[in-house]
């Protein structure tokens, strides 16, 4: 009996040794204008191929401006970097979906849009969110740039098994919450270091009963609990998704692919190292009021005045000063500047929808910015034929093209010092979104509400309008 | 990749958990495409002010620990993005090693593949080390990789490694010349068993 990680880590076993971690098979590498030039510049120097171009795809999304993609960039280093994938794609063989492609988007929605990730698959990418694809029942991981060359050159990587972690949400989750806050709620439990060492398979009803784009999400935010890896087991949600996409099996190939993922899933009575349960239904939204995402409360609660047991006492008091918040202070009281609706965790066609059921017939308070930015140029598209790109400029928010933007804030989408932001990307960090920017991470729906009522407020009283 | 077999040095610690790789560097300075000359960017927002002045109260700035090759740090070290600037950042700066109580997975990794050590040494050795290299005069701390030792004033611990991790450090070992040698075994997989893209319209 094995888990879905077993059984995904058995079939790409390449080679195991005594003694020395094994090799296993990649079958999907996305890459991206961050973590590849090194690679690339390596396999030259030692006069390395690509092995398999084949199963190599590349975006740009880090660094790109959300406005005005009139080339080239303001930032000559960030032009440089993007000229140098393009060059770097062109010599190896590489297909890359560049500015000018409409499925060009963050690499991490780019992926499964196009129908590149698919059950049972091993896929990596030098991006630590590289986890989002485990929400296909793919085993999905970050990796370096060292990694991403040796994937290069062999299509394998070592590694050393992990640990399975069961995270089993039980019941399901109530009317305005979402599977960010769930996300949210699970690092708050298990910690930012509760899942290092480990893979987690997410199971439960409330697993089961989200949407692709909702199981996206959760997956997105594994790394952000410390494992490399999150997984879902594949079931007809994800055939439904995939079903007619791009890169999907066509044809007899469908049937056959589809008769394989049913094998997929963990078989009954399969041990865990651990198992960790979540009562779905006791789940309200959660904003973080720290600088790490294990920092956060209900939107009933208030900022805590001691660090939570076991956590670290100076980090906890450092993250007050640096959020700029009072012990005890009420989340629902706290004011923002900036609104950022976006980013590999929550820019998918659901989350805009999510978001501009709250936008509708409303406005952005007048001391708040609040931007919209669309995982793809798909999405945008698919958004503005919905009428949703219409909602959110009617009451006030940008409209952006693709990109990371100001999840990272590489590019010009930038939080200035002490500015405050409801965000819906995935990590607080310090400095995160803009030197001295504080970041509150929270749902799309959220979000969208804290742009227009100017704070924090609890979407489940929100007053809907048509 | 550069060996590491022993290394003696100044320690200094940064006393926190969860020092994260936008931290360690941040991220205007990754749109760079070379491996090299990170590290005056280390710790850039916790070293300097926005206008480019040190931060005094920032150990790094501090002349006690000029030259100091060791960094101790708090718990889940290095967590956050998968960044191998991070490391390359560290080394850069002079550093060889970072002892803490636990490593984030994807930083740990990165690091062995460049050649500087992670050594993970439990929670109440790290707080010694850490009081240690905060008295007057500083803490100088050798490290032995093949024994595992790590050895201080009124300090001798041993610490666990991965032992092929292990020998690929001492050695400098390049992972990809040793994959391919093993190239057969990819064709093999590729050929003779049904790999799990076999469907995918590629």
């Amino acid at each position: 009996m094995r888990t879905l990680y077993d059984k995904i880590w058995d079939a790409h076993m390449v080679r195991q040794e005594e003694g020395k971690p094994a090799l296993l098979y990649i079958d999907l590498h996305l890459i991206h204008e961050v973590t590849s030039p090194q690679a690339f510049e390596g396999l030259r120097i030692n006069g390395r191929k690509l092995r398999r171009p084949d199963l190599t795809f590349a975006t740009v999304d880090h660094a790109i401006p959300t406005i005005g993609r009139n080339l080239p960039f303001n930032d000559p280093i960030a032009w440089k970097q993007v000229e140098t994938l393009r060059e770097n794609c062109r010599d190896f063989g590489v297909r890359l979906y560049d500015m000018d492609r409409k499925e060009q988007g963050i690499v991490h929605v780019f992926g499964p849009e196009q129908g590149l990730t698919q059950p049972g698959f091993t896929v990596v990418c030098g991006d630590s969110h590289t986890s989002t694809h485990g929400a296909f029942g793919a085993l999905a991981f970050g990796i370096g740039t060292s990694e991403v060359e040796h994937v290069f050159a062999t299509q394998t990587l070592p590694q050393t098994k992990a640990k399975n972690l069961l995270i089993d949400v039980k019941g399901d989750l109530s009317f305005g919450v979402t599977a960010k806050d769930l996300i949210l709620a699970i690092i708050n439990k298990i910690g930012t270091s509760g899942g290092t060492g480990c893979v987690i398979e997410y199971a439960g009803d409330a697993i089961k009963n989200l949407s692709m784009e909702g199981r996206m999400t959760v997956c997105n935010m594994t790394i952000e609990g410390g494992a490399r890896a999150g997984l879902i087991a594949p079931d007809e949600t994800t055939f439904e998704y995939l079903k007619g996409r791009t890169f999907a099996p066509k044809g007899d190939d469908w049937e056959r692919a589809v008769e394989y993922w049913r094998t997929l899933p963990t078989d009954d009575g399969a041990a865990f190292d651990r198992t960790v349960e979540i009562d779905a239904a006791s789940l309200a939204p959660f904003v973080t009021w720290g600088t790490s995402p294990e920092m956060s409360a209900m939107i009933t609660d208030r900022v805590p005045d001691a660090p939570p047991p076991g956590r670290d006492a100076n980090s906890f008091a450092k993250a007050l000063e640096y959020m700029g918040l009072e012990p005890s202070q009420p989340i629902e009281q706290i004011s923002i500047d900036r609104a950022f609706i976006g980013s590999c965790t929550n820019s998918r066609i659901e989350d805009l929808r999510e978001a501009a059921r709250i936008a509708k017939g409303h406005k952005v308070a007048g001391n708040v910015n609040a931007m919209v930015v669309p995982g793809s140029m798909q999405i945008k598209e698919q958004a503005e034929a919905e009428g949703l790109a219409e909602i959110f400029t009617d009451a006030g928010f940008e409209w952006r093209d693709a990109g990371c933007s100001m999840c990272l804030a590489m590019n010009e989408d930038i939080l200035s010092e002490g500015e405050r932001c409801a965000s819906t990307s995935n990590r607080n960090f310090e400095g995160r979104q803009g030197r001295g920017g504080r970041t509150h991470l929270v749902s799309p729906s959220m979000a969208a509400a804290a742009a227009i009522a100017g704070h924090f407020v609890d979407v489940r009283n929100w007053e809907f309008r048509s | 990749m550069r060996p590491f077999d022993r290394h003696t040095g100044k320690a200094v610690a940064i006393d926190l958990a969860n020092i994260d790789t936008d931290q360690i560097i941040p991220k205007q300075f990754l749109k760079r495409i070379e491996r090299t000359g990170y590290g005056q960017f280390l710790f850039n927002d916790w070293r300097f002010n926005a206008d480019g002045s040190a931060r005094e109260d920032f150990p790094l700035n501090d002349p006690a620990y000029k030259n100091a090759s060791i960094l101790i740090a708090g718990a889940n070290f290095g967590c956050g993005s998968s960044r191998e600037h991070a490391p390359w950042s560290i080394l850069d700066h002079g550093f060889r090693a970072v002892i803490a109580p636990s490593f984030a997975d994807i930083f740990h990794n990165n690091s062995l593949k460049n050649g500087l050590l992670p050594i993970t040494l439990p929670e109440d050795a790290v707080a010694r080390l850490t009081a240690a290299s905060k008295q007057p005069n500083g803490l100088e701390i050798s490290i032995d990789l093949e024994e595992q030792s790590v050895r201080g004033e009124n300090f001798d611990e041993r610490f666990e490694i991965n032992e092929f991790a292990k020998y690929s450090l001492l050695n400098g070992l390049d992972d990809i010349g040793l994959t391919l040698k093993n190239a057969a075994d990819i064709e093999r997989f590729e050929q003779d068993s049904v790999p799990s893209y076999r469907f995918a319209a590629f």
